[in-house]
């Protein structure tokens, strides 16, 4: 059982200095001639997203999705039908993405739920397929060639068109909340209920929970935070494209949240900062990105199998 | 839509299930006697079309490039096993499919290194390259029908290999129980070193023969990958013959799909959605065919273990 010690200062002002070093990279980082990290910080903000919703169903509620990328593409195919209908607003864009989102994984969910482990993890990777090869012949958006966002949509409040530095804030403050919502929803009834169904479902079950209805409510809420990861991918690359839903990237995705740490609080930040900056530096020095990254897999599966955030969290049983 | 089309199509979509069995039989071993996620199958599959397909152009035997790039492949795999994934056995999916995943992003470099980035071309052995008169109406590619021919022997040894030898009886052993086989004194790691081999041997041969009729580049792995993951999961993981009949029925829908859905949809829908409609549909046919065979079997059509 996890001990709930009261958390020493630095761990209480630590969130704090992130989120105000985050909020003002974009100010300071154009006078340090860093402006292009901009960009690459806002993407990892966005990333972190998707990885903190995969954390949410694997790392609590055991579910292991393989599936979290044909979300994101619900996601960002939603902004770009509103697009393409002349709709200008970012929020509603985004909020309609979080709908669409949500019920697409409650059709998923409530079918793939009915499957255990490997069959539960081959069951979401079908209907991902499923979504990729629709976004593929769907050639109104454009089909394989993908859908170019040419006029970036409207924030409002004060922060003008979603792209640059409006944008970067945006991003930073809904990864900030939801991060923030998640933390408690953890300890909440809910996120109590769903790690003991992650433990022992026969059990809860006897106790009289609704296993299902936990479970499924867990799904769609991670498949609709995908979705908004989706519609903010959208926005920052200005572009879509049925490449977003391959299975690499949920494959990736479950690689980013196992080497931050299952079911960690900080897991699955630090596990998409980790991968992302590994990434950008190997690209920049070789066309042979993959092989480090590969080794670097396999080396933690074997020798740091709790994640990076084990090593800061200490040796404390996963919560 | 006449029946030498018909015909040709089931024939297309029969050696299409054929080679997804080749590369389903190993998957499917080594997931039921280990219980291990090998996602890096798809890279043995790659290393069997690039090494088949250099060997051809560099030696000119097509028999020999194959069998070539089948010893070499159960040989990269035979030390891949005792490096990486004998140590994986004991660990849950979760640390197989990531450190499989990991061997993919290797494999994928290393093909890179060795043969460059851009496709390379995998030649049709010339005494193969023309059609054969099947019926008076029927040309058939003469390479198609070898890889028919092959398919369903390797199919036929495979049968004989696991039900009728002294080997395939350990491996059924350790496919349906693995603990009690190993009370009972099998040596099941010794079995599934061998199995992990064979299966090596098997994507290699499939990645070999596919060479010459698909794209020989780096990714075709992954996506071969998937397919073979959904006949394995069709059939019931740890079963050859429900990989057998898993392959030929995926083959033969996504096929089917591809070749009957189009038409039929543009007899009956107007012709801007057919042409939407048609290619989805028949890619997704098979992901349909796996969702319902879950619903209504969650362990699949022929499950090993009881």
């Amino acid at each position: 059982m996890a001990s709930h010690s009261t958390p020493s200062r630095a761990a209480r002002v630590l969130p704090w200095a992130l989120l105000l070093a985050l909020a003002s990279f974009p100010l300071i980082a154009p006078g340090f001639g860093l402006g292009y990290y901009v960009g690459f910080v806002r993407h990892a903000l966005i990333v972190m997203i998707a990885a903190t919703s995969l954390n949410f169903i694997l790392g609590y509620g055991g579910m292991a999705a393989l599936g979290q990328a044909g979300f994101i593409g619900v996601g960002a195919y939603t902004v770009v039908a509103l697009v393409d209908a002349g709709f200008t607003s970012a929020w509603g864009a985004w909020a309609a993405a979080v709908a669409v989102a949500a019920a697409v994984a409650a059709a998923i969910g409530a079918v793939s739920l009915r499957t255990r482990g490997v069959y539960f993890l081959m069951i979401t990777l079908a209907f991902s397929q499923m979504l990729h090869h629709l976004a593929v012949s769907l050639r109104i958006w454009g089909g394989d060639d993908g859908y170019g966002l040419h006029a970036p949509l409207e924030l409002g409040i004060g922060l003008g068109g979603a792209q640059g530095r409006g944008l970067y804030w945006a991003v930073l403050g809904i990864a900030a909340l939801l991060f923030a919502f998640l933390n408690r929803l953890a300890v909440s009834r809910f996120g109590y209920a769903l790690r003991g169904i992650r433990d022992n479902e026969t059990r809860m079950a006897a106790l009289g929970y609704p296993v299902y209805r936990i479970k499924l409510a867990a799904f769609v809420g991670a498949g609709a935070m995908a979705g908004l990861a989706g519609a903010l991918l959208a926005c920052h690359h200005k572009f879509v494209s049925p490449s977003l839903m391959h299975w690499t990237e949920s494959a990736t995705l479950l690689v980013i949240v196992v080497i931050g740490g299952l079911g960690r609080r900080w897991g699955a930040p630090l596990g998409a900062a980790l991968w992302l900056t590994l990434t950008e530096i190997l690209k920049l020095h070789t066309d042979y990105w993959h092989w480090p990254l590969g080794l670097l897999l396999i080396l933690i599966v074997f020798l740091a199998p709790e994640g990076m955030a084990a090593l800061f969290e200490g040796r404390r049983r996963s919560a | 839509m006449d029946v030498i089309f018909v015909v040709e199509q089931l024939l297309n979509g029969l050696g299409q299930g054929l080679m997804l069995f080749l590369l389903a039989a190993g998957l499917t071993l080594v997931f039921g006697i280990m219980d291990t996620m090998n996602l890096a199958h798809g890279s043995l599959y790659m290393a069997g079309a690039y090494i088949a397909a250099r060997a051809h152009q560099v030696g000119g035997n097509f028999v020999g490039a194959v069998l070539l790039a089948m010893a070499a492949t159960a040989l990269v795999a035979f030390i891949v096993e005792l490096l990486v994934v004998r140590r994986l056995y004991r660990r849950d999916h979760l640390a197989q499919v990531i450190a499989t995943f990991g061997l993919i992003l290797i494999a994928d470099d290393a093909v890179k290194a060795i043969w460059g980035p851009s496709p390379i071309l995998a030649p049709t052995p010339a005494a193969l390259a023309g059609p054969v008169q099947l019926l008076v109406e029927l040309p058939y590619p003469a390479y198609r029908l070898v890889l028919l021919g092959v398919g369903l022997l390797v199919a036929v040894g495979l049968y004989l290999l696991v039900n009728h030898t002294r080997v395939g009886m350990l491996v059924r052993a350790g496919a349906s129980n693995r603990a009690m086989a190993e009370f009972m004194g099998v040596r099941v790691d010794r079995v599934f070193s061998f199995v992990f081999a064979l299966g090596a041997a098997l994507a290699a041969l499939a990645g070999a023969l596919m060479g010459p009729i698909s794209a020989v580049q780096i990714g075709m792995g992954e996506a071969i990958l998937i397919p073979a993951l959904v006949v394995i999961v069709i059939g019931g993981i740890g079963s050859v013959r429900g990989a057998f009949v898993a392959a030929l029925l995926v083959g033969l829908v996504d096929t089917a799909g591809r070749a009957f859905l189009p038409p039929v949809l543009r007899a009956v829908l107007p012709p801007a959605l057919a042409a939407d409609l048609g290619p989805a549909l028949a890619g997704i046919a098979v992901y349909a065919l796996m969702a319902a065979v879950l619903i209504f079997k969650p362990a699949g059509l022929f499950p090993a273990r009881a």
